[in-house]
């Protein structure tokens, strides 16, 4: 087990208007030193406002924002010890790469031939080696990226801001760039903060990741922790694919919840690992991650508990077969995965199978 | 738990900012064109003075009979009629009206092929050289411009000697001092206002919709009337009021082209300013002749309207 | 073969709207006070008239002062409208703009009378200095047509991004901001010093005894035998005007090579 890392940014309460919008509505949480934390929502929920309250380029109406301990309340953004890769990457067009990167250091004291230095060492970090002559404006999207993070590195920030950075990459440059990130981030050893609406980035690239809805965080926790136990289920939703059905709530005691769920039957949760959301009356919902039920084929023995079920569509992808099956007694289909093992048949739509399934994989949410 | 702050400060918000910026130019405008256009309004209701304007509200610049006051402080015995009651005033509004109208119409109808020309058989990377090309002689000297054509029309012009040297006619024909030249020249001079909204409007058309048009049975032409026409008819509406508003205030044309014989209402304006000394009077037929544009603007603008709903 | 009409059309527009200034240098080196054809031979003394008339050299010395004082007073104006309309929202910021390009739509003779009756009844006397006036009324607009597209071509984040790598407002504008519109600020004050050397109706009625180019060519065409010389006059005039309309052009195509924005095709 780790020892606690020291606290780099600290939420207290933050609210934030833009007139009568109440775009932060009460923000609270801590960001620690050297973690790589993402901030994932869908458009407008205020992960992009949060990131340059951080940065300083948005003021909040109440509450206070601690950066390495200090309230930078009355800080402008060119004396935070932060540094931020815009979406657009905001490169400065009429100037050359190495004009674009050592523009930071215009103030540092250091002699000329130390800063061609850094930038140089800056450049080779991010794989630029060499391009410090070009003009910035032929640069191709990836490359400007790259001296977009350079130009914020060179300056050793205690924090580096991230502002859906891969959004404007197409597919395999993006997910390069996600290996990328994080060996730089465990090279350079500073916080980095990260801002996206894809949740599958967030998954790779993050220790932590903040799940805001409408200007709150639903749910901060490690990756594996949010798709194992979403806290609710529009984080449940977010976040990957979940099967919903709904329950009720037979009993509650020592620890065990007894429910009886639609196509599952009676089973039994435990409390702490598999239940969430506060007790309610007695109508709940189940839900269960595709890739925790399998389909059985002939021969094949259920690991645990086993039921029957109708393929209603198959969707071929490749390296994966989702089908969409109507359990018996329920009224809606849910989605398994499977992956797809070299020389197993592709189940045709109608057909009777059996489904194995574990109710340690099931999540509860009241 | 104190109240969040809902509303930010002015000063030191970037509204201040905004408006301290824009405040020198703002006042200049504003102590230039709208104190002086104010002031004309104000002066139209006045008396006329001798070298001024006193301070005595009367509406008879505009209708009815007014007198000035002389030098001497009396007033004059002759009157001068309102702009409206006087029938040379009228005349003069009607036949700026007429010849401004008869210019837009002809410079739109003409501009519209030449736009639709570099918008859609031009291709992309030469449209902007196109345009420049057709923005030139907009910019260079329009006493210079029209001049020229006052030279090429007359009786022993440029048009005339060729027309006669190559025996086409044996007379000189008399083409200056017409109506016909005058609406020539203010086509000429303001062709280029024309052409670019339409042009802009033309390039903000998705070419797709053209081709769904031809998919589903249109011929090239029919696609033109029925798509191309009325989505383009936000910047035709722009070409006739960039057209047709100045056209009524021009009086260098009237003046040289028509050599005096065919005043416009600009030319009178001008003459009871400064020749005849009567602030009032020439204001009241300013204004007049702004409410009159104003008004035509307006019907134009309302009749239009279905093309200029949604967005813009 | 398909005839191309709409080519063939659009270039007799253009060469009807050629038509005078191609005229112009011809019969500017023509040898005769008739300005028709056919010609009568080349001489150069309708030129030499030009450079050797004293009045002549006097309204080109006022036209230039008037012409660049009046180019850097809009531009100056015109950027300070734009970069507020582009930068900053607030309210007043829509009628604001309409007053400032409202000269773009009013005839000329309005604003002039307007102006000059305000001017005599306070009492200012007419000279170059209110000639200068009515101009950058009637070129600023312009200008801001200009620098608002500069200005909109910037990305927002690029001001943010100095800040963030620790620069202030002022350095700022001065590091990143000014070169980028620098070719649109060079571009406005060169269309506003042609605007303003052509212009006529503000010059002839805010003017005093003062001669201007455009007023002494209007003056003079009442003599037939001064003809030539105008068209001498004129045709210099021309030349200049498209120059520097080539070299505004060159400028703006400059400024949107150096941020990597798309043409939109042209000024307006």
């Amino acid at each position: 087990m780790t020892s606690a890392k020291p606290t780099m940014i600290e939420f207290k309460d933050v609210h934030k208007y833009y007139g009568d919008y109440h775009a932060l509505r009460g923000i609270t949480a801590t960001i620690q030193a050297g973690e790589f934390f993402s901030l994932l929502g869908p458009s407008g929920c205020g992960k992009t406002t949060l990131l340059r309250t951080i940065a300083g380029f948005e003021g909040i109406s109440s509450g206070v924002v601690l950066i390495d301990g200090k309230d930078v309340a009355a800080v402008p953004p060119n004396q935070r010890p932060t540094n931020m890769v815009f979406q657009s990457y905001a490169i400065f067009p009429h100037l050359t790469v190495a004009q674009n990167v050592g523009f930071g250091l215009r103030k540092d004291p250091r002699s000329a031939a130390d800063k061609a230095r850094a930038v140089d060492e800056a450049l080779a970090m991010v794989g630029l080696s060499g391009y410090g002559a070009r003009a910035a404006h032929a640069l191709s999207g990836g490359q400007r990226q790259r001296v977009a993070l350079a130009r914020a590195l060179i300056l050793k920030p205690k924090v580096l801001l991230l502002d859906e950075p891969l959004s404007a990459l197409d597919k395999k440059l993006r997910e390069n760039m996600q290996v990328e990130l994080i060996k730089l981030q465990r090279q350079v050893g500073i916080t980095f903060i990260l801002v996206t609406h894809d949740q599958e980035e967030a998954l790779v690239m993050s220790d932590r990741i903040a799940v805001m809805f409408e200007g709150q965080i639903a749910q901060l926790d490690s990756p594996e922790r949010l798709y194992r136990l979403p806290k609710t289920r529009a984080v449940a939703n977010f976040i990957g694919t979940m099967n919903f059905l709904s329950a009720q709530i037979l009993s509650e005691a020592g620890g065990k919840v007894e429910v009886e769920a639609q196509g599952f039957g009676r089973l039994q949760l435990d409390a702490d690992k598999q239940v969430t959301g506060t007790p309610t009356t007695t109508g709940a919902t189940i839900g269960f991650r595709p890739e925790t039920a399998t389909l059985l084929f002939d021969g094949q023995q259920a690991t645990d508990r086993e039921t029957m079920a109708t393929v209603e569509e198959v969707v071929y992808y490749g390296d994966m077969t989702y089908y969409d099956v109507l359990l018996d007694g329920t009224s809606a289909p849910v989605r398994l995965s499977m992956r797809n093992v070299f020389g197993r048949p592709v189940l045709d739509i109608g057909t009777r199978a059996r489904v194995g399934w574990s109710p340690g994989a099931l999540v509860l949410f009241r | 738990m104190s109240e969040p702050l809902k509303r930010p400060r002015f000063w030191g918000s970037q509204a201040a900012s905004g408006l301290a910026l824009i405040s020198p130019t703002a006042l200049y405008a504003i102590l230039l064109l709208a104190a002086p256009l104010a002031a004309t309004l104000v002066y139209s209701v006045m008396t006329d003075g001798y070298l001024t304007v006193i301070p005595q509200f009367q509406l008879c610049n505009y209708v009815g009979e007014c007198h000035s006051q002389l030098a001497d402080g009396t007033m004059s015995p002759d009157g001068y009629l309102g702009a409206w009651s006087d029938p040379i005033v009228r005349t003069l509004m009607a036949r700026s009206l007429f010849v401004s109208i008869l210019v837009t119409a002809a410079t739109v109808l003409l501009a519209y092929p030449v736009a639709y020309f570099v918008s859609f058989n031009v291709a992309p990377s030469k449209k902007a050289l196109w345009l420049f090309m057709i923005t030139i002689p907009f910019w260079t000297s329009y006493v210079i411009r029209v001049f020229m054509w006052n030279v090429m029309i007359s009786r022993t012009g440029v048009i005339n000697s060729v027309l006669q040297g190559l025996h086409i006619t044996s007379d000189p024909l008399q083409m200056s001092f017409t109506i016909q030249a005058m609406v020539i020249t203010l086509a000429h001079a303001y062709a280029p206002f024309a052409i670019l909204p339409i042009f802009v409007a033309l390039e903000k058309i998705d070419r797709s919709l053209l081709e769904a048009g031809q998919d589903l049975g249109e011929t090239r032409f029919t696609t033109f009337l029925r798509v191309t026409l009325p989505l383009s008819m936000t910047g035709v509406i722009a070409a006739v009021l960039i057209v047709f508003i100045p056209t009524i205030g021009d009086y260098v044309t009237p003046n040289l082209i028509g050599g005096g014989k065919i005043p416009m209402i600009a030319n009178m304006i001008e003459k009871q300013m400064l020749k005849a000394d009567n602030r009032a009077l020439g204001s009241a037929i300013a204004v007049s002749a702004m409410l009159v544009v104003g008004l035509v603007s307006v019907v134009f603008l309302a009749l239009n309207r279905r093309y200029l709903k949604g967005p813009k | 073969m398909k005839i191309p009409v709409l080519r063939i059309y659009t270039i007799g527009y253009l060469l009807f709207l050629y038509c005078p200034i191609l005229i112009l240098p011809i019969f500017a080196f023509n040898d005769s006070t008739a300005v028709a054809f056919p010609l009568q031979g080349f001489t150069t003394e309708w030129f030499q008239n030009v450079f050797h008339d004293a009045v002549l050299g006097k309204a080109l010395k006022n036209s230039l002062l008037v012409a660049a004082s009046t180019a850097v007073i809009s531009t100056f104006l015109g950027t300070l409208a734009a970069r507020a309309n582009t930068r900053y929202q607030f309210k007043a910021a829509g009628p604001l703009m309409g007053l400032i390009m409202l000269p773009m739509v009013l005839p000329e003779i309005i604003m002039a009378m307007a102006l000059l009756v305000v001017l005599l009844s306070i009492g200012i006397p007419l000279s170059l200095f209110t000639i200068i006036l009515g101009h950058v009324l009637v070129c600023t607009p312009f200008a801001v047509a200009i620098l608002t597209s500069a200005f909109q071509s910037l990305d927002k984040s690029l001001e943010e991004a100095a800040y963030d790598l620790g620069e202030g407002p002022f350095s700022t504008f001065r590091l990143i901001i000014l070169p980028l519109v620098m070719p649109g600020i060079i571009s406005a004050m060169l269309i506003c010093f042609t605007i303003s050397l052509d212009e006529f109706i503000i010059s002839n009625f805010l003017g005093s005894g003062e001669p201007l180019l455009s007023t002494f060519i209007y003056g003079q065409l009442r003599f037939p035998k001064n003809v030539p010389n105008i068209m001498a006059l004129g045709t210099i005039l021309v030349g200049v005007s498209i120059t520097l309309l080539a070299l505004a052009e060159f400028f703006r195509r400059r400024g949107l090579a150096r941020t990597g924005a798309k043409d939109s095709g042209g000024f307006l």
